[in-house]
């Protein structure tokens, strides 16, 4: 975990493309579950955030 | 002393020497690549910016002339808080998710007992093949028969095997059955593709591995765990990639089943969106939406990408 977090501080690309993926993940279940209409409404804006720091992340060095 | 042959190019006056040289290779390489540069441009870049501008207005392409309103976020929002879009979504995944298991473990398995060598192997293969090559409508329209309750066989089959009478149910009609009815055609019409990228992979393993396990007295269980199934995971993840980015665009075949219904219950987002765009002429809202599922997407496909090179470097 604290090498994570200090990966995070350092901006190297596994930590952030790590952080890039889940928040994908999460905003494509967000986005299709059938629990709670709140979680929809977010999930547009979790996913993009997710892909865009994804694109942006990639480019960090290893 | 100087080269006779750099004096004589240096002497050549530059307007002679230009028509002889000819184009330089960075020159030759842009010749080249510009048209394919400027198609890519012209089909798919413009359309996608145009199509993120026009997702912040009230553009309907039914009324060219009326005036364009930016609306900001709102085609966004009424998206997102819209149930109905919700339960679009939900029918989608159902599909998406339920294809793909299916899809995997019954392309694998085929994949696997054709890779045994046996007696009329390449015709069983071909047979099985097939249904990928007809057209999804003519899937939908054949399925649409097979599905009916009067004549369909498939009902005649349920009959047969548990008792309940054949018109007594309708696949396509019911709320229950239809989404279940959508992804036993899909299955039916896909699995084989899935197949034939796990029989690539299953046939780039070397003999000399298996050979090389058995006598290291490897169980066949612990060969198809260790061996197998590793080797054939990017071809998986490349068939799931695949299948999973044409489902979520799934259109023709289902139209042509149930059109979406009954209700609202087989109605994917690539078929509300359609009708967002080209019945209720709604161009700006259904823009937005095309974005979200463009974002879903591509997120989707970028983290797969990752993985699937992940698994590939191991």
């Amino acid at each position: 975990m604290t090498a994570f977090i200090s990966g995070l501080l350092s901006f190297r690309r596994g930590p952030w493309e790590m952080l890039a993926t889940i928040l994908i993940a999460l905003g494509v279940v967000m986005l299709m579950q059938p629990f709670a209409l709140w979680a929809f409404t977010w999930s547009f804006v979790v996913t993009l955030t997710g892909t865009v720091m994804f694109i942006i992340t990639s480019h960090f060095p290893e | 002393m100087p080269n006779p042959l750099d004096t004589a190019a240096r002497a050549t006056p530059d307007r002679i020497a230009r028509k002889l040289r000819g184009l330089s290779d960075r020159a030759i390489a842009w010749a080249f690549v510009a048209p394919t540069i400027f198609l890519l441009l012209a089909i798919n870049i413009f359309p996608l910016i145009w199509t993120i501008r026009l997702s912040f207005t009230n553009f309907a392409a039914n009324k060219p002339n009326a005036e364009v309103k930016w609306v900001g976020l709102r085609n966004y929002e009424r998206i997102l808080t819209d149930p109905d879009i919700w339960q679009t979504m939900q029918a989608t995944a159902h599909f998406l998710v339920w294809t793909i298991v299916l899809q995997v473990l019954i392309g694998f398995t085929l994949a696997w007992l054709i890779n045994r060598k046996f007696r009329g192997n390449d015709l069983l293969t071909t047979l099985i093949v097939l249904p990928m090559m007809l057209s999804p409508a003519v899937v939908g329209n054949f399925w649409t028969f097979l599905y009916q309750p009067q004549i369909g066989l498939i009902n005649y089959a349920v009959e047969f095997f548990t008792g309940i009478p054949a018109s007594s149910f309708s696949m396509l009609g019911s709320v229950t059955l239809a989404p279940w009815a959508i992804v036993i055609v899909d299955t039916w019409m896909w699995t084989p593709f899935v197949m034939l990228i796990c029989l690539a992979g299953l046939r780039s393993i070397p003999d000399y591995i298996y050979e090389a396990a058995e006598v290291d007295r490897a169980s066949p269980w612990r060969q198809f765990w260790t061996m197998t199934v590793p080797m054939v995971l990017p071809f998986l993840m490349l068939a799931v990639l695949f299948r999973g980015i044409e489902n979520f665009k799934m259109f023709d075949l289902v139209v042509q089943l149930t059109g979406g219904g009954p209700g609202d219950t087989t109605l994917l987002s690539s078929i509300e969106l359609k009708r967002e765009a080209f019945e209720k002429w709604r161009t700006g809202y259904s823009s937005a939406y095309a974005i979200i599922l463009f974002v879903t997407v591509f997120g989707l496909a970028s983290i797969y990408v990752k993985a699937l090179n992940k698994v590939k470097e191991r």
